[in-house]
Order: C-alpha cells, then sequence, then structure tokens
C-alpha cells in the first residue's frame, strides 16, 4: 500500500449501486447506535444537573424554600404537575417544614441584545416579588449585563410590590413598585421589568387565593 | 403579526447572521469581489434557508420528539439534500448562474449558517410560518453583508493599500467595522 | 522499525498544523469558530478541546476505512462521521460542564461545519495512512488550539482585563469592551493575520536578501 500516494485509491470499475446503500446504511446503523450509546450515558447526569440547577434558581429567588412543587396550568386550574410534563410552569415553594414560602415563576422575553430568560419569587400573601434570578441573557458586557452583576439591580426585586404593576425610573424611586434603572442599560432594566410584568400579567391571575396554597410535596415531590 | 417582523428584523438587521453571530463567514471573506454574484450567492442561500427551514419544522415536529438525539445527524443530512435539490434547480433555470457560482453551491452545504438556523429555530421553538419568516429575514441578512463586503471590496480594488493589509486580513478589518455599524441597530424597536 | 527518513517525515506531519499550515491563521478554515467562542480565553480553550477530538477521531476513523467507502458517497459518509463524533460530544460535554455547554452553545453542534474537519478528511485522510492522519490531525488540532489561544487571551484581556478568570489588570483598567463583542473578533482576527503575514513577508524578505547576495 502505498504510503504518500495522492492519486486517487479509487480507481477501481464503477461501483454497483446496492454496494454503495449497503455502506451508507450500515454507516449509518453503527453512527445511529453510537449516538444512542452515547445519549443513554449522559441522560442521568444532565436531567439530573438541569434539576439541580433549576432548585437552586427557585430557593435563591424565594428566600427560605427548601423544597418545591412544579404546577402547571391546565387551562382552569393550576395543579400539581406529573413528573415529566412540559409547558408553561411555576413553582410553588415551601420550607423544610411544609410551610408554604412562594411562587417561583419563570418568564422569558426580549432584552436589548437578545432574549432574556429569568425567574423571579412572588408572594400572594403580601403580593410582593422577593427575588429575581437571570438565567439566561446576552446583554452587552459591562452595561447590559449589569442586570445580573449589579447587585444594587438585583437587590431591587427583594420587596417589589406589583401593583399596579412594575415601573422603572431613572434616578431614585421611592415609590415599593419602582426599580431603579442601570445608568446606561434604561433599555436592559426596562426589559427585565416588562418580562416580570407580563409574567405578572399571565400567572397571578391563575394563582388561587391565598391561604389556599397547594400542599407540599410529599416522599414523591422535590 | 409583530412578532414576525420582529423576527423578521432582529434575523436580518439587529443580530445579522454574519455580523453578529459570525456565521457564513467562508463565503463572505472567501467569495466575491463582485457584487451581482455576491447577490445571487446570498439569493441561493436563501433558497436553500428557506427548505431547511420547511424541513427542520417537519422534522421536530414528527420525528425528532421520539429521538431527540438524531437531531444534528438529521439536521446536517436534510441541509446536504437541500442543497442538492437547489444545485439542480439552478441548473435547470438558469446555467449561466450556475456556472458562475461554481463551487460555492456544494459550499453551501457547511456554511455554518444554514445549520444555524435550523438549530436556533428549534432552540426558540419557532412554528412554521415563523420559522420561514427566520428563514427569509436571516437570508436578507446574509445577502446584506455579502453584498456590502463586495462592494467595499471593489472600491478597494482601486485604493492603495500596503501589500502586507491585503488579502483576508484587510477584509476582517472591514468585517469588524461593519459589524460596529451594525451594532447601532442593537435596542431598535425595544426601548418603550 | 522506521527508517530516520521516516520518523522525521513522521515529525513533519505533527508539525505542520501548528505553525506552517496552521489552519486559522495560514490556511483561513474555521473561521466562525475562531470568532465567535474567544470572547474569553476558557471558551476558546473549550472549543479547540471538543474540536480537536472531532477532528482526530473522525480523521482516524474516515483514514481507517477509506478502502471501504465508495467514491461516489465519501461525501455523505464522511458527514455521518463527523456528526456523530460532535453528538457525542455534544451530550459528553453537557454532563461534564454543563456551564461551558452553555457559554459554547450552539457553536458545539456547528463543529460538524467547521471546515477544518471535513477538509482534513477530504483531503489528508482519505488518502493517507492512519498514522499519517493521526499526526496531521494531532497538529491541525492544536495549531487551532494555538489560534484560539492567543484570540482568546488578547481579546479577554484587553476587554475583561482577566485571563482564564483571573483579573490581571486591576479595578483601574477600564476595558475595552468592543474587544468581547462582534467587532473585536473580526478586528482581532484581522491584526493576527497582519501580523502572521508581516512575519511571512519579512521572512520571504531576508530569504531574496540572502539568494542575491549568493547569486
Amino acid at each position: 500500500m502505498s504510503e504518500s500516494s495522492a492519486t486517487s485509491v479509487h480507481e477501481a470499475p464503477p461501483v454497483k449501486s446496492w454496494v454503495l446503500v449497503f455502506t451508507l446504511t450500515l454507516l449509518g446503523l453503527i453512527s445511529g447506535l453510537c449516538i444512542v450509546g452515547a445519549f443513554q450515558l449522559t441522560l442521568p447526569t444532565i436531567t439530573s444537573n438541569k434539576a439541580k440547577a433549576l432548585r437552586a434558581a427557585v430557593f435563591e429567588v424565594v428566600p427560605g424554600a427548601k423544597q418545591m412543587q412544579p404546577m402547571v396550568w391546565d387551562g382552569s386550574a393550576l395543579a400539581a404537575a406529573a413528573k415529566d410534563v412540559v409547558g408553561s410552569t411555576i413553582y410553588a415553594s415551601y420550607d423544610s417544614a411544609g410551610v408554604f414560602m412562594g411562587y417561583a415563576i419563570p418568564a422569558e422575553g426580549p432584552g436589548f441584545q437578545d432574549n432574556i430568560r429569568l425567574i423571579y419569587g412572588y408572594l400572594p400573601g403580601t403580593k410582593r416579588i422577593v427575588g429575581m434570578k437571570v438565567l439566561e441573557s446576552r446583554e452587552t458586557p459591562g452595561l447590559g449585563d449589569k442586570i445580573y452583576k449589579d447587585d444594587k439591580f438585583v437587590g431591587e426585586f427583594r420587596d417589589l410590590a406589583v401593583e399596579p404593576q412594575v415601573v422603572v425610573v431613572k434616578g431614585h424611586g421611592a415609590d415599593p413598585n419602582q426599580v431603579d434603572a442601570i445608568t446606561g442599560a434604561t433599555i436592559s432594566s426596562k426589559s427585565v421589568v416588562k418580562i416580570v410584568n407580563a409574567g405578572n400579567e399571565s400567572w397571578l391571575p391563575r394563582l388561587p387565593a391565598p391561604g389556599q396554597e397547594p400542599p407540599p410535596p410529599g416522599k414523591g415531590g422535590l | 403579526m409583530s412578532e414576525l417582523f420582529w423576527i423578521f428584523i432582529s434575523s436580518m438587521v439587529i443580530n445579522n447572521f454574519t455580523l453578529t453571530y459570525f456565521l457564513g463567514i467562508c463565503p463572505f471573506l472567501g467569495v466575491s469581489t463582485k457584487i451581482d454574484i455576491a447577490i445571487r450567492l446570498g439569493i441561493a442561500n436563501t433558497f436553500v434557508l428557506i427548505i431547511t427551514s420547511l424541513s427542520v419544522t417537519l422534522l421536530n415536529s414528527v420525528i425528532l420528539p421520539h429521538a431527540p438525539y438524531l437531531r444534528l445527524i438529521s439536521f446536517i443530512l436534510v441541509i446536504a439534500c437541500a442543497v442538492q435539490f437547489v444545485e439542480m434547480v439552478i441548473r435547470k433555470l438558469s446555467p449561466a448562474l450556475f456556472r458562475a457560482l461554481g463551487i460555492f453551491l456544494p459550499l453551501i452545504t457547511t456554511n455554518c449558517a444554514i445549520l444555524a438556523l435550523a438549530l436556533f429555530q428549534t432552540n426558540r421553538g419557532y412554528g412554521l410560518l415563523e420559522g420561514i419568516v427566520f428563514a427569509v429575514g436571516s437570508g436578507a441578512g446574509l445577502t446584506l453583508a455579502l453584498v456590502l463586503m463586495a462592494g467595499i471590496r471593489e472600491e478597494a480594488e482601486l485604493s492603495d493599500i500596503p501589500a502586507v493589509l491585503r488579502g483576508t486580513a484587510m477584509n476582517l478589518l472591514i468585517a469588524g467595522i461593519l459589524s460596529l455599524a451594525f451594532m447601532g441597530f442593537a435596542g431598535l424597536f425595544s426601548g418603550s | 522499525m522506521a527508517t530516520g527518513k521516516d520518523t522525521s517525515q513522521l515529525y513533519e506531519e505533527f508539525v505542520k498544523g501548528i505553525w506552517k499550515e496552521n489552519p486559522v491563521f495560514v490556511i483561513v478554515l474555521g473561521m466562525c469558530p475562531t470568532l465567535a467562542v474567544t470572547n474569553s480565553a476558557i471558551n476558546g480553550v473549550a472549543m479547540a478541546a471538543a474540536t480537536m477530538f472531532v477532528l482526530v477521531g473522525s480523521s482516524l476513523l474516515i483514514s481507517l476505512l477509506r478502502n471501504w467507502i465508495p467514491n461516489q458517497v465519501r461525501i455523505s459518509a464522511y458527514i455521518v462521521v463527523i456528526a456523530t463524533f460532535v453528538t457525542v460530544v455534544d451530550f459528553s460535554l453537557e454532563a461534564i460542564a454543563p456551564k461551558v455547554h452553555r457559554e459554547l452553545g450552539a457553536f458545539i453542534a456547528l463543529i460538524v461545519v467547521n471546515c477544518i474537519i471535513m477538509g482534513r478528511a477530504e483531503a489528508f485522510a482519505a488518502k493517507n495512512t492512519p498514522m499519517r492522519s493521526l499526526l496531521d490531525a494531532l497538529g491541525m488540532g492544536l495549531g487551532f488550539t494555538l489560534a484560539l489561544l492567543l484570540m482568546g487571551s488578547v481579546r479577554e484581556i484587553l476587554g475583561n482585563g482577566s485571563l482564564f478568570g483571573i483579573n490581571l489588570l486591576g479595578p483601574h483598567f477600564e476595558p475595552w469592551v468592543i474587544m468581547i463583542l462582534p467587532p473585536g473578533g473580526f478586528i482581532m482576527l484581522g491584526v493576527w493575520l497582519l501580523v502572521f503575514a508581516a512575519f511571512k513577508e519579512r521572512k520571504q524578505k531576508k530569504r531574496l536578501e540572502a539568494e542575491r547576495r549568493a547569486a
């Protein structure tokens, strides 16, 4: 077998079409097996990583939370979600004794550069937002990324009234439903508030009355 | 309706595939110094994008829910077929264009922009209409970037540029300035 | 078993990819990831590692199979091989380092259309023995890593004042944010290519000078 031959090795007579099909099919099958194998191997780790990240985010935005129960809106009522339900979900959180602590509501919307994905904690009893965490964003580094890097901005969401809605103000706002915009990143700040307001608009009417929160998860909960 | 408009404007200008996401760089830097070839390559790309978008919508709704791990490999195979198809169509409809585009037609397969469209569309959960608008918008964005680049290069040919700078280095610096200019579009429509 | 000449030839296969035929700076391939994920040094290195894995794996496999893959379907076959490797890398990265996986995002999947991999498969692995293909792939992979490292480090230092997350330039440094934004990527790569071109030109001038003097 010539080592440095640059001329084509394929100067054989024309190949029959069944050989082509066979080779590709065989290759496809082997490839499929490898992919499925890798998938099965890594699936448990990936799922548990995702679940861990979600738990961490929920517990961060609802202070004191130690357990959570995903809730899904089925069109008329908020129901506890079965394990693998996909769809609009919020998370009811409880402390270790099972006392209801608040809801964690994920929301998404356009920011300055691209979509922003965040999650915020809400207490129906006091009608206040108690925490906000940006999960995914591509805002301008150094300016827009302050929506998660600037402690002061994030801190604004630790005790924020939602009625009539959350409002962004330049400078310093005194009302409980006002958020101070980040200097130089007004649009990113406004986007975050817009996303939160939209989340409230969809979810707050669906929440059960205070005192009628869903029970904490039993053995099979998260 | 405004959601679709946002998708179109966003993919064409605000998050231009080439100047913001660095997709489709190979044809962008390598292709042509002629504006009309740039336009035609852009349109060919747009066709492939639209076909890809349609196929991806089909794949995502019918086959992939059962086998999500086959996503990447099915996308790339679909793209290869789409490019073959567009190549055949162009050869039939306009042999002159086919000759003019030459090697660049099959190279559309490895154009990261096409695969990126498939991936972005899946990640953002676009439906049929949104996918098509996304494809047309990003195709228009690619064409826009190609044409701008070709135009500038046509002018640059006649200018006195040091030999060491000529070629890809200069094209990249030009691209950097173009990208800088396009950054000005960020925030369009989002302030209110 | 290999003669002295053979060993040096093999060594040459390996080394050429790092500098003389660096895939990014010389052959000018694989630009998309080079520009996109080099906004920080660690992202660049992670991408290079993933790409190297796919490059080495597919080059080796394609070289091993080169006599069994009929010519007419070779491109489709290469695509299947490369896409399989990339899918495996994608899953592995998501399981091992989810944060890096999220930062690199869609660009991991885009390794499939990285011209370097397909280019080396078609131009080299399909026509050479597994040993040489392996060395070629390793060399090219290292060259790619070098390129991403050079790009990523400078962009991160200038654009963020840090390197691999470690703050280097102190709190009073006003970062050139543009460097970690898209225009910075273009400009940085243009500058590096300029540097390489200048070196080449100087070397050529020296060579011509030497030839003229010898004549």
